[in-house]
């Protein structure tokens, strides 16, 4: 248990998705202009997230490992080379299916989280969760805390630079270091920021 | 001729697709603290920006609409399996280095951008030079942003020593945060800034400006 707990935190605070990593990147700089939005967005990650990660590690150690085609008669059988088109094709049909799902079963959620479901096929940090997985070969178990834990952190992330971005749009930034320039320089401080977790041990 | 010059010209600066399209913002921070690396992964965004356009541009007519987007997610993930592959057994001291970031080139959103917004509206032909482009803007960030931490983090360039450092005998103090993850934020930032205040066109519309003072 204390393994489990020790390792959500580290994938929240310390090894956070978006200014540790800088996953998911390219939404998280376009789409946090308002905190509203920027939290739907968030909540749509950690859902996702918390899905494909555990998914893509069951795929993982069933078909793809070295070796894992043994219950199939196939133990040499290696087939790892093959995991960037599958964890891809399997992030690709889950979010689908999510949005087909919630559209019949829960319409207000899906309503909430609108536009931002498709586009998470192509966030890096969903990918880049599924990758740090197989690297460091976490077990079933953990990669639904991982999942969970990256998403969140990633969630925290978003909301936290809307709220930044919000309030500085009053102010008076120079010419050419307005939008994109400021966003980034304010990212970067918050990574700073973020980086004292790093002395953390667990 | 002239049109195929301009779409390769044009997204190093004028409509680079870091610093004004906001497409890949990912990969080119956390591969740039060395120049090595950075080039490495440069040249691997090219070469796959590159070919996905004019594979894509030459089936873009059989593709169904509502289904393009796996359509081209395979053919990109394909590519950089080779890619991959391909650096695992000539550089694969490199490849260790870059870990995720090369499977990471599959959600790079240039990629995807670039298929979608040109090659699927164009002609192989001018498709892949527009691939071209795009991953020599990129790459051209990715060098300059590498450069410099390299440079004023370590005090080399491709591993050779530049400044001489303090622990060496030499003079040069290094500046450990540039090799720190948030210090690619700062010299992108103000790389963006450098480049629009040269291009005055790049500037952003703001959402308040100030009233001038009404005494």
């Amino acid at each position: 248990m204390e393994h489990y707990i020790s390792l959500f935190v580290r994938s929240i605070f310390i090894e956070n998705m978006a200014l540790a990593f800088f996953l998911g990147m390219c939404t998280f700089i376009a789409i946090s202009k308002k905190v509203k939005t920027a939290i739907g967005l968030g909540i749509a990650v950690v859902f996702v997230l918390g899905i494909t990660v555990p998914v893509n590690n069951l795929i993982y150690t069933t078909f793809l490992a070295d070796g894992a085609l043994a219950w199939a008669g196939l133990p040499e059988v290696d087939l790892s080379f093959l995991g960037l088109i599958s964890y891809i094709g399997v992030i690709a049909a889950i979010v689908q299916i999510l949005e087909m799902l919630l559209d019949k079963y829960v319409p207000a959620l899906y309503n909430a989280l609108g536009v931002f479901l498709p586009l998470i096929t192509v966030n890096c940090a969903i990918m880049g969760a599924a990758l740090f997985m197989v690297e460091r070969d976490y077990n079933f178990g953990e990669s639904i805390v991982y999942g969970v834990g990256a998403g969140l952190g990633w969630a925290f992330a978003i909301t936290a630079l809307a709220g930044i971005r919000e309030k500085l749009k009053y102010s008076d930034v120079p010419h050419g270091l307005r939008g994109l320039g400021i966003t980034f320089i304010t990212v970067g401080l918050m990574s700073l920021g973020f980086m004292s977790f790093s002395g953390v041990q667990l | 001729m002239s049109k195929m010059k301009e779409v390769v010209t044009k997204p190093i600066v004028d409509d680079n697709p870091i610093a004004l399209q906001i497409l890949g913002i990912c990969s080119a921070l956390a591969v740039t603290s060395s120049l090595n690396v950075a080039l490495v992964m440069g040249i691997a965004v090219t070469v796959v920006t590159a070919f996905s356009n004019l594979f894509i541009a030459a089936i873009r007519n059989h593709i169904p609409n509502n289904i393009r987007i796996i359509v081209q997610m395979t053919i990109i993930a394909s590519l950089v399996i080779v890619v991959d592959q391909v650096l695992k057994a000539f550089a694969y001291e490199l490849s260790k280095q870059l870990s995720v970031f090369v499977g990471l080139i599959i959600t790079n959103c240039i990629v995807m951008g670039r298929a979608e917004a040109f090659a699927m509206k164009n002609a192989p032909g001018i498709s892949f030079m527009d691939g071209i482009g795009n991953g020599l803007g990129y790459s051209a960030v990715l060098i300059f942003v590498g450069t410099v931490r390299e440079l004023f983090g370590s005090g080399s360039l491709f591993g050779i020593e530049i400044f001489s450092l303090v622990n060496n005998g030499g003079w040069y103090v290094a500046n450990g945060m540039m090799l720190l993850p948030p210090s690619a934020f700062f010299v992108i930032g103000l790389m963006i800034w450098a480049l629009r205040a040269w291009k005055k066109g790049q500037v952003e519309k703001p959402d308040f400006t100030l009233a001038p003072n009404s005494k």
